[in-house]
């Protein structure tokens, strides 16, 4: 591909993509408004996540590409290979040895590390739009803190469920100021976010949004002090590892109501069941 | 006359690749020291305050220069190897200059409530770094840091200025999230 | 022992050998050659240039040949190719008013200065199936007449000059470039044309023709439509003047619109502007029922809450690229998230029963 530019991205785009990264984690969780451009793939499949990548990436880095936590699902194989062909970087399905970890949908369950930059492909990053779908209204509502459209909502789930009927995109709120959507990881992967060592950064491509985590950051997934926040998951083990504390993909295995749950986390799973 | 047309990046995607990256980690981790060295302008401008202008700046960034650090020579390179136009104050992506000259940042852009990211970014240049005057505490700092600043600087977060400190090829960073207290 | 699925990247290796080989389709039957597509498939290369925002009919075809004549993901992929070009500058405005026009067509006046010309359409055509077509009958040759050389004003100039239309102040600000900066709300009209102008043609359609319906309505009259080529010219600062570097095929509507005034203001027409790329005339037109109907506020008309008011539900969604990615993403592994969802109902639906009993 030697047609295109180091990591497929022109430098004038990457300029601008490094300009709001840059804000994005001096206003953490502010939703930078970026000029998204078109990728070579389409909308929804981590275009956004692509873009801060591609900005991010040196020619030295380690990169590590999971979807649904896992190395080897198709797109994670294709984002990881877009990036082998346009910036010619080492890949490794090893969370420690990864300097960039692309992913949609997980945090992976091995503790990430100081240096590590963590980069999630984000479809609606405005947490409060399922709730108000104007941008105008939303970005009012940010900009005067104004969340009790989302305490109503939790508290109408209590009502009615017994419990916040939130199992993934559970809204935090950070640094006591923004509420965020930390992306589609299931709520079980929230408190990973809480400072973390590495930097989180989030890119939407299709809604034009940079926003970051910096290490360190006070995450802290909302509730309420008479419902906490619980990061739940399936109550069984690991079929394959025994791991009971990662979280588990479920597996139909016959037509008769068999089925077994293993790690969404192939590389934790892999690396315990080898040793 | 310097040679203005020097000192530029000989392969700017691997270079500024790896100078956004040092800037990147001074944002995320503010207080912190690191190198960049690889741009060079005519004096006064640091090799940091270089190479970060090389790194950020283009046709759709306004710069101002204060003080010392606008000077033909200096505007010529800023134009030449970013194509950046200069500006005033209030209307700067980014600013560089001394603290001194700098002053008083309340002329700079620290956003709206609902764009709080239409700021400037100040490029501080430093004599040196000298001994630690503040603790630092916020976002990016494990516990608390402690970091030489120049002075104080007006953060109303969410709104506010971001600064890169810059001293010959050292760089460092204060986001407007950090809080600051003096030792 | 269960073995996690791999194989992700031999799939998707065949899965593009498989399509590679669909594409083609029958050996036997000869390769479909981009100038065919180019000369005969002639308004499907307009529709891509227009959605894709680059006036390149050959790039066009070859987008329409690789994607199997998709439109949407032809338009796609001379999306993501433009988007890579460098720009080495920008033309100066083009002038319609100096277009060699093929088609040229009033609805509010049976005649004008340059005529009514109908051109190369379908609108009399009976919907018959020309089974000669299946026989390749190459076409009897149309008559043909020496190019009218006397100008062609736009009607809506007629209209300015009695002062009976808003008018439409000259502006050479520079508008906001959408594929440069973010979408910024509420916008200005040069932005919502730009959106309007690469916006899927079906989902303009459907909005222009709820406002027909009352959705909005603004009582338009096809004031002018003209179809027909313009000189792009561009300013080369070395020269200091503008030199004229090729030309392109542009479709221009313009609406004449229920009236605005009241006791004290003289009743005026107002606009609706459409303008793209190609033979598209479908699409402007629409385009020009959008844009007016989105003036509301502007121009001091009530906000009926009809959807081709909403400057932001339209501009959010009017684009084909955008919504079949944000559409299709749902057929992606969601393994994780439903797994979530799973846990949180069989939670739920445990602790009903539990309350039941």
């Amino acid at each position: 591909m030697s047609d295109y530019n180091f990591a497929y991205l022109d430098e004038d785009t990457k300029r601008m993509i490094r300009r709001a990264l840059l804000k994005a984690v001096a206003i953490p969780s502010y939703q930078v408004p970026f000029a998204s451009r078109e990728m070579p793939m389409p909308y929804g499949w981590g275009t956004g996540g692509v873009q801060v990548t591609a900005a991010c990436l040196k020619a030295d880095d380690t990169l590590k590409v999971i979807d649904q936590g896992a190395d080897d699902t198709t797109n994670a194989v294709s984002i990881r290979s877009f990036f082998q062909r346009t910036a010619d970087v080492a890949v490794t399905e090893c969370t420690q040895e990864a300097s960039i970890i692309q992913t949609r949908h997980r945090i992976p369950e091995a503790p990430l590390h100081e240096g590590q930059i963590m980069v999630f492909q984000v479809p609606i990053p405005e947490p409060l739009r399922f709730l108000e779908p104007r941008e105008t209204e939303t970005r009012r509502m940010h900009a005067l803190a104004d969340y009790g459209l989302m305490q109503v909502k939790l508290y109408e789930d209590i009502a009615k469920h017994g419990e916040i009927a939130t199992a993934y995109a559970y809204p935090v709120k950070v640094e006591g100021r923004y509420v965020m959507d930390p992306s589609p990881i299931p709520k079980f992967d929230n408190p990973k976010l809480d400072n973390s060592p590495a930097l989180m950064l989030f890119g939407a491509g299709r809604e034009q949004r940079i926003y970051a985590l910096p290490p360190y950051t006070s995450v802290q997934s909302l509730d309420f002090e008479d419902f906490p926040f619980a990061a739940t998951k399936a109550d069984h083990s690991c079929t394959i590892c025994g791991a009971v504390d990662s979280y588990l993909d479920e597996i139909i295995t016959d037509d008769a109501g068999g089925r077994m749950f293993v790690c969404s986390d192939t590389s934790y799973c892999s690396e315990r069941a080898a040793s | 006359m310097a040679d203005i047309l020097a000192g530029g990046f000989s392969n700017a995607p691997h270079q500024a690749a790896h100078a956004f990256r040092v800037a990147l980690d001074a944002m995320a981790r503010p207080g912190t020291r690191h190198c960049l060295e690889t741009a060079k302008a005519p004096a006064p401008l640091s090799q940091a305050a270089a190479t970060l202008l090389l790194t950020l700046a283009d046709t759709t960034t306004p710069v101002y220069l204060a003080g010392a650090c606008n000077t033909p020579d200096i505007q010529a390179w800023v134009r030449f190897h970013t194509g950046a136009p200069l500006a005033q104050a209030d209307a700067a992506a980014f600013a560089i200059g001394t603290w001194e000259a700098l002053a008083p940042l309340e002329r700079f852009a620290t956003g709206t409530a609902e764009y709080p990211d239409r700021s400037t970014t100040l490029i501080v240049e430093l004599a040196e770094f000298g001994n630690d005057t503040h603790r630092l505490t916020g976002p990016g700092i494990d516990g608390e840091a402690t970091a030489y600043l120049p002075g104080d600087r007006l953060a109303r977060f969410p709104l506010g200025v971001d600064l890169f400190l810059t001293s010959g090829a050292t760089l460092s960073a204060l986001p407007r999230s950090t809080k600051i207290e003096a030792l | 022992m269960y073995v996690a699925v791999k194989g992700g990247e031999r799939a998707i290796r065949n899965a593009h050998a498989w399509l590679a080989e669909e594409r083609r389709g029958d050996p036997d039957i000869p390769e479909l050659t981009i100038p065919q597509i180019r000369a005969q498939m002639a308004l499907a290369v307009n529709r891509v240039m227009a959605e894709g925002s680059l006036h390149d009919p050959d790039l066009a075809a070859l987008a329409i040949k690789q994607a199997r004549g998709d439109l949407i993901e032809a338009i796609f992929l001379i999306r993501a190719y433009r988007t890579t070009l460098p720009r080495f500058g920008t033309s100066t405005p083009v002038d319609t008013a100096d277009m060699a026009v093929s088609r040229r067509i009033s609805a509010t006046f049976k005649d004008a200065p340059g005529g009514q010309i109908l051109g190369p359409t379908f609108d009399y055509t009976h919907r018959l199936l020309d089974f000669s077509l299946m026989a390749n009958g190459d076409p009897p040759a149309a008559p043909k007449a020496s190019a009218d050389p006397q100008p062609v004003p736009h009607i809506l100039s007629f209209l300015d000059t009695d002062g009976l239309i808003e008018p439409a102040p000259h502006s050479d600000a520079t508008p906001r470039d959408l594929t440069r900066e973010p979408l910024e709300l509420p916008a200005d009209r040069a932005l919502r044309l730009q959106a309007l102008t690469r916006a899927d043609e079906g989902f303009l359609l459907g909005l222009a023709y709820s406002t027909q319906r009352g959705y909005g309505r603004n009582h338009a009259f096809v004031g002018e439509l003209r179809i027909g080529t313009v000189c792009v010219e561009m300013e080369i600062p070395e020269l200091g003047f503008a030199v004229d570097i090729g030309e392109i095929e542009l479709t221009e509507c313009e609406t004449v619109n229920q009236f605005t005034g009241s006791k004290t203001e003289p009743a005026q027409f107002t606009r609706g502007y459409g303008l793209t790329f190609g033979q598209t005339e479908r699409k402007a037109i629409s385009m020009a029922l959008v844009d007016r109907a989105l003036r509301w506020r502007e121009l001091g008309e009530d906000d009926q809450g009809a959807p081709a008011q909403d400057e932001e539900f339209v501009l959010s969604h009017c684009d084909n690229i955008q919504a079949t990615g944000f559409l299709e993403h749902i057929k992606l592994p969601h393994y994780v998230d439903f797994q979530a969802e799973l846990e949180l109902i069989r939670r739920l639906r445990a602790a009903a029963s539990e309350d039941a009993e």
